[in-house]
């Protein structure tokens, strides 16, 4: 399992997602540089972590998404390469179009960073095959754009389509994401954006381990 | 020349910066004020000469960067 790590000026949560990539994969992710236009090769999977990108001027992952590494990124997802974005990563993604919508500002306009109810959704994916639909997993939110937005048909396509991987749980809808919705992915199935942020939830000193069987379900995916 | 984008959210989106301001607004005492919204305005000093021309160039850094069509709208204004 050889997996990526997309690193932009401003992104500040890679060394989280390293950790959690290495401890549930047990093989410690290559890094890459915006500047990159190559992916290492034969790479599995691709993390677009958290963070500021260019200190989310103009729109939050605007930038990075129009970055060199990100032109190689989108080449390897048509080409079935599995790709995760985590909160500045989700949004780099929708700015991609690599996912659809918008992560628009929270509907409370404030910076949140709490934790929150996440509710498995869809359990088929390769990012939550060793959960069940319907699990509740506690995870952290820290993001002040991370306000879901679809236009109606395209909503009702992802619902339709079970595209809706996770959901704030009971009432804990954070920003005013549409449908309650906290992570979508694609047709093909390869590509998952989220605002929460799991591989905070990895070890014990997080306060709880909920979210490891998220990257341990990588493992399934990729080694089947 | 000079081109001037607006940057706005589409209609039916919701608004929540706009409302905020419609509701501090309401705080300092005017009256009367209907639906506020916010939006973006990018000024872009051009080489270019021809007014369609330079238009036609500023669409495209609109459709590739300046706006995301998914939620905003963008009007071009160019100034000689």
């Amino acid at each position: 399992m050889k997996s990526a790590v997309v690193l932009f000026p401003g992104i500040n949560r890679e060394h989280d997602m390293i950790r959690a990539l290495r401890i549930a994969t047990r093989r410690t992710p290559e890094t890459v540089w915006h500047t990159d236009t190559e992916l290492p090769a034969g790479v599995d999977l691709v993390v677009i972590p958290g963070g500021f990108s260019y200190g989310d001027y103009l729109r939050a992952g605007a930038i990075a998404a129009r970055s060199p590494i990100m032109r190689a990124v989108i080449a390897a997802a048509e080409k079935g390469v599995k790709v995760l974005g985590v909160c500045n990563g989700f949004q780099i993604l929708t700015e991609t179009h690599l996912l659809p919508g918008a992560l628009m500002r929270n509907l409370g306009l404030k910076f949140v960073c709490k934790t929150v109810k996440l509710s498995v959704e869809n359990d088929s994916t390769f990012f939550t095959n060793r959960l069940n639909k319907g699990d509740i997993l506690p995870c952290p939110v820290a993001h002040h754009d991370g306000n879901y937005y679809a236009d109606e048909e395209t909503l009702k396509r992802l619902e339709g389509e079970g595209r809706v991987v996770f959901r704030y749980a009971e009432g804990t809808n954070p920003n005013g994401s549409v449908n309650d919705i906290a992570g979508i992915m694609n047709e093909r199935g390869n590509v998952i954006g989220m605002m929460p942020h799991p591989e905070d939830r990895v070890e014990a000193l997080h306060g709880g381990t909920e979210c490891l069987p998220l990257f341990q379900s990588i493992m399934r995916e990729v080694v089947a | 020349m000079k081109a001037i984008v607006k940057i706005m959210l589409r209609p039916g989106v919701l608004d929540p910066q706009g409302k905020a301001i419609a509701h501090a607004l309401s705080a300092l005492g005017f009256s009367g004020v209907g639906e506020v919204r916010q939006g973006k305005l990018i000024t872009l000093e051009l080489d270019e000469t021809d007014a369609d021309k330079a238009r036609e160039t500023v669409k495209e850094m609109c459709e590739k960067l300046l706006a995301n069509t998914v939620i905003e709208n963008y009007e071009i204004d160019i100034e000689s």
